[in-house]
């Protein structure tokens, strides 16, 4: 298994200053599901955000450190952050699905990527619907708003929105915080799919998710990491005690 | 004084403060009605007399008492359809880049000064518009239009700054403030998550601003428009300045003309005829009917809109 992404000594300062993430050094291997954990405010949403650079929406970030994806480092100066936005796709706490129909929400990623073709277009939707496992709910009723689908189907369609423009690795910021157990078991399910043919980094608050669907996991505190090793030596003989604490339970 | 009696004036002071406040609500109702039954009386001769040549009649001769309120409907439609489409852009591009773009030292000043913009009298627009908007749109605009927008029948007429257009772009300037603080509040409620997942797909600014922005926010932008719409119907003084004040239809947008306000404003003093006050009145009915509907139309609009939009 090779190493899609390898992050050296990240350091991440927000605009007022303060360090969010401390000398962050981890691999993410391709085509498995790597997750990270710790407590609220430990940093691992704000390492989410740099491996597609979505801090620079708001100025007076900064990065320090290198993000290495396939053999480039993505902090550099000049870099193409629409391109790597569609090489590393995003699915939120919450659903975020664009006020416009099913097959629009689907279609909108590919029409910026220049596809015209009707027959294109509509192939590919479906084939992402498909792999988001929500074709089926929603074959019927594709050109209905998207905001009439529940919140689980909705960030299914987000889902399907990200993995449509065939990117290579997808993040995934709790992405069932927002939803009730059918649907996060669903989610869960589609998780162990989507690694079949993409790189999926998933922030979690719940660790016996971390340790359903993740053959990696980084537990993170104060903007640091902690330990990172396979899921299973994390949960069953961490090396860290504070990595047992937390995942025993003893706070956090 | 024992606790029942106590309860027994709060009951009574309650009743009372429910009474005020139904009857200050309810006065607002009562204000519009007799606001609308005046007009009517004292326009019911002019609707007697013309009755339905009114609303189509171009005529507008107080010597000889024949009146048509053509003119002047057009004139008010007209140069507030203008304003909106010179407005809404620009309306628009400042609201976005007060919520997208601007770096935070200037946010604040520039915010301010565009609700200033708002709170200057309109006698100071009209003013300004006669004495140094119209001489700068003959000598250097209008010209230009002829020359080379000539072709269209929209850009033809005398350049001398005097007229419809100028009237448009006054009323613009002046719709300008509310437009585009209202786009600014409601692009600021979009969720930072929604902008977030258009970026997430590669989408550029322009991209996520133009396709999930303003689609998200298209209810409350429609809302912002037609509150534009509903002060550039009425506004008065300014329009008074600039407009030409001539009773007269012309597609050449360069040509002077009238609105149903400017008309009220210049003409009320010399109206001593009888019937000439009356049609003067019944203009009044007009804007009144015009504004309501509008404003009417507006609010069903925003609701459909709404409910097309799905649940927020």
């Amino acid at each position: 298994m090779s190493e899609k992404i390898i992050i050296k000594g990240l350091n991440f300062y927000y605009s007022n200053k303060k360090q969010a993430l401390i000398n962050v050094n981890i691999p993410i291997k391709e085509k498995v599901v790597t997750a990270l954990i710790g407590p609220s405010g430990c940093g691992k949403t704000t390492f989410l955000r740099c491996l597609n650079r979505m801090h620079d929406l708001y100025p007076g970030n900064r990065y320090e450190g290198e993000i290495i994806l396939d053999g480039e480092n993505i902090l550099e100066k000049g870099l193409d952050l629409i391109k790597l936005r569609s090489k590393v796709g995003m699915v939120f706490q919450k659903p975020t699905p664009f006020p416009m129909s099913i097959h629009d929400n689907i279609a909108f990623g590919l029409k910026l990527m220049g596809i015209r073709n009707r027959g294109e277009i509509n192939g590919r939707v479906e084939k992402a619907l498909k792999d988001s496992a929500i074709f089926e709910e929603t074959k019927d009723r594709l050109h209905e708003s998207a905001l009439s689908l529940s919140g689980g189907q909705q960030q299914r369609l987000c889902i399907a929105r990200a993995v449509a423009v065939e990117p290579e690795v997808i993040l995934m910021d709790e992405p069932c915080s927002a939803l009730d157990p059918v649907a996060t078991a669903k989610i869960e399910d589609l998780m162990t799919d989507l690694k079949q043919n993409y790189t999926v980094v998933i922030v979690t608050h719940n660790m016996q998710q971390a340790a359903r669907v993740s053959e990696y996991t980084g537990f993170f505190m104060m903007g640091e990491v902690v330990e990172f090793d396979i899921t299973e030596k994390i949960f069953t003989a961490p090396s860290n005690k504070l990595t047992e604490d937390y995942i025993t339970g003893r706070f956090g | 004084m024992g606790i029942y009696d106590r309860h027994k004036a709060d009951k009574a002071g309650d009743a009372l403060f429910k009474g005020i406040s139904y009857f200050f609500a309810l006065s607002v109702i009562l204000l519009m009605a007799l606001i609308f039954i005046v007009l009517l009386k004292e326009s019911w001769l002019s609707l007697k007399t013309f009755g339905f040549g009114f609303f189509v009649s171009s005529d507008w001769d107080p010597v000889s008492g024949s009146f048509g309120a053509l003119p002047a409907i057009w004139g008010t439609v007209v140069s507030s359809l203008i304003a909106i489409v010179i407005a809404l852009p620009i309306s628009l591009g400042i609201a976005i880049f007060l919520t997208e773009m601007a770096p935070k030292p200037l946010k604040g000043p520039i915010g301010t000064a565009i609700e200033l913009l708002a709170s200057i009298p309109s006698i100071i627009y009209g003013m300004w518009g006669l004495f140094v908007f119209a001489p700068l749109l003959s000598d250097y605009v209008e010209p230009f239009l002829v020359d080379y927008l000539g072709f269209i029948p929209l850009f033809r007429g005398a350049p001398m700054g005097i007229g419809m257009l100028p009237a448009g772009f006054i009323l613009a300037i002046m719709i300008i403030p509310f437009i585009s603080s209202v786009a600014r509040d409601i692009f600021q409620m979009v969720p930072a998550m929604i902008k977030e997942s258009g970026y997430g797909v590669g989408a550029t600014k322009w991209e996520v601003i133009s396709r999930v922005v303003i689609p998200y926010t298209k209810s409350g932008i429609i809302g912002a428009v037609i509150l534009g719409l509903g002060r550039a119907l009425g506004e008065t003084m300014a329009v008074t300045f600039v407009i030409g004040n001539s009773h007269e239809i012309s597609l050449a947008l360069l040509d002077p003309a009238t609105s149903i306000s400017a008309t009220l404003a210049n003409e009320f003093t010399e109206a001593v005829e009888e019937i000439y006050l009356s049609s003067l009145v019944e203009l009044g009915l007009i804007l009144f009917v015009i504004t309501f509907v509008v404003l009417a139309l507006a609010k069903l609009l925003i609701k459909k809109t709404a409910l097309e939009g799905g649940r927020r």
